[in-house]
């Protein structure tokens, strides 16, 4: 047996004392391009060992000054704008603007156009919900199920360019309208591409739901409580997880959410595993919601799907070619755009992350005096601190996933 | 277009009329104008007086009225998960002295929002605990969302931070 010294451990004192490895805390700056993280932002993370004690998000990295854009543009240039908001669900954040433009204008949409506006909308919500779920499975070292979430998303995106032309920035939604009509083989398209998206759904669920390196991962983690949640304004599938079933689709029904026959989907404790249901039943929800339009739109016939009010909406090409109030009309529309009643108005919808309004003031000109946009990532965000402190530091990756915070909407 | 044509509108009337300068609903949304000094006041009462519960700070930003005195309005955005319904408050704030009650201590949401209208507007929140930019740097000169700030302005490229 030797009697020699004993080697010493690292840290470990001379005298035989404990090592205090915990005496110095540590800051890491995680971002703004991290490849762990979906969304542009730079956390400042206090560190105890691997425990979070505290955090600071910094967000403003994708800021390109969308208000200011918009003082600037008349009230349709400001649509395409919009698109670059949440550009995982382009239409919704379209949507939301154009609605509160037409609340300006006091303007009511053919029937037609709303069941349109509803289709465009979940389908859009579906790629986000997607991408959330994907993203965060790859974050979280899961390559298979992103793929599946990617590929589905792939087949949402084919319909919504079938509808607008465009994969990603769609520029769908018109003030009083839409760009245009269903496209001939669009209800055959959508049964075929959504009963792909429930196969890819269902092979996501068996790899991930009952996953134990996922659940481990999810459970308990990121927990915000109701209270919290009310505090912040946390809004849509967080607030939902946290067991409050405020959904302004069924709250403050607009467009003809009312006659449509879906579920809203609750959690009980407001963890990470919640908000992944949560966003899972609402990817199912949506894919109802999507096919009743299909079916509705199809028993509704043929009809118009812009309003007919001179002052949003170009008189029909044939009209314009043959009369001279139209040709102005026309004329005017589109060197000078729309101008909207002086006054002001704010008009929330529920968007794949949570209450997405739209404050405008106008002068009565062509030019909107404001566009505020009330992003729900932004105040999703906010309370991300309350979630991970005390917690350890792989737990930020997935709470911070499951919040979807876009940087185009956050920084606006 | 009456005060009357909402009722929350006519119970802040009958409680706080005298910290109100008008109301008015237009377009269905119920609109009170407070006063800047009661601005906290109205609020504290508007979150936890039974029957109104505005529960939610949903938004909070403010609008440049260039040219008219005074100047600046902040417009605040309430909602009441409890009762559903929504209510809008707004305060005129002058020129000179742009500064305003901070409303962290009724709703953590303000937060960052008012560090947002600190950033892009300039108007400063008394009792705020944190309030430094948050969009722009901190290099950033001006508030780019007044109405006289040039849109087209440049500035140089934002230098690597030192450690």
């Amino acid at each position: 047996m030797s009697t020699g010294p004993r080697l010493r451990l690292p840290g470990e004192r001379k005298d035989g004392a404990q090592p205090d490895l915990h005496a110095e805390h540590q800051i890491l700056n995680m971002g703004p391009s991290h490849p762990a993280t979906h969304g542009t932002v730079k956390f400042l993370i206090e560190l105890d060992g691997e425990s979070i004690v505290d955090l600071d998000v910094q967000v403003g990295y994708v800021h390109r000054g969308f208000e200011k854009e918009c003082e600037s543009r008349s009230w349709y240039q400001c649509i395409p704008y919009t698109d670059r908001l949440n550009y995982n669900s382009a239409i919704l954040c379209n949507l939301g603007f154009c609605m509160a433009v037409e609340k300006l204008l006091e303007i009511e949409t053919p029937e037609r156009c709303q069941w349109l506006r509803v289709l465009a909308g979940e389908i859009s919500r579906l790629g986000d919900h997607l991408t959330r779920c994907g993203a965060s499975c790859l974050e979280l070292q899961a390559m298979t199920p992103f793929l599946y979430g990617i590929e589905a998303r792939e087949l949402v995106w084919d319909l919504q360019e079938m509808l607008c032309g465009a994969r990603v920035t769609t520029n769908y939604v018109r003030i009083g309208g839409v760009k245009h009509d269903l496209p001939e083989g669009f209800a055959a398209a959508a049964g075929d591409l959504l009963a792909k998206v429930r196969s890819l759904l269902r092979d996501f669920d068996a790899v991930v739901t009952r996953n134990r390196i996922f659940v481990d991962r999810l459970k308990d983690t990121g927990v915000l409580s109701k209270e919290d949640c009310i505090r912040h304004a946390v809004t849509g599938p967080v607030l939902r997880a946290a067991g409050v079933p405020l959904d302004l689709r069924k709250d403050e029904p607009y467009l003809v959410y009312d006659q449509l026959d879906f579920d809203v989907p609750v959690g009980t404790v407001g963890d990470n595993y919640d908000r992944y249901l949560v966003c899972v039943e609402e990817m199912q929800q949506s894919l109802r919601i999507v096919e009743q339009c299909v079916d509705r739109l199809g028993a509704l016939g043929p009809g118009p799907v812009d309003v007919d009010d001179p002052r949003v909406r170009w008189p029909a090409k044939g009209r314009v070619f043959e009369g001279m109030e139209e040709l102005i009309q026309q004329f005017k529309s589109v060197t000078e755009g729309p101008k909207v009643p002086a006054g002001e108005g704010y008009l929330a919808i529920e968007s794949a992350n949570g209450e997405l309004g739209f404050y405008l003031v106008s002068d009565g000109s062509q030019r909107p005096v404001k566009v505020r946009c009330r992003p729900p990532s932004f105040l999703n965000l906010q309370p991300l601190p309350l979630m991970v402190r005390g917690a350890m530091l792989a737990d930020l990756i997935p709470t911070f996933d499951f919040l979807n915070m876009i940087g185009g909407e956050c920084d606006r | 277009m009456d005060d009357c044509a909402s009722p929350l509108l006519r119970r802040l009337l009958d409680t706080h009329g005298s910290a109100l300068h008008a109301t008015h609903a237009r377009l269905g949304d119920a609109t009170a104008i407070v006063k800047p000094p009661a601005l906290l006041e109205v609020m504290g009462f508007l979150r936890d007086e039974p029957g109104l519960e505005f529960d939610m700070l949903l938004d909070l930003t403010a609008v440049d009225h260039l040219g008219e005195e005074p100047r600046f309005e902040m417009v605040y955005h309430l909602y009441s998960l409890a009762r559903n319904h929504r209510l809008r408050i707004k305060a005129r704030l002058p020129e000179s002295e742009p500064v305003v009650a901070s409303l962290t201590g009724l709703w953590a949401s303000a937060d960052w929002m008012e560090r947002e209208v600190f950033d892009l507007y300039g108007i400063r929140f008394e009792g705020h605990p944190d309030l430094r930019r948050i969009l722009l740097d901190e290099s950033f000169e001006g508030h780019p969302l007044r109405k006289d700030h040039p849109k087209a302005a440049r500035r140089p490229p934002v230098e690597p931070r030192q450690a």
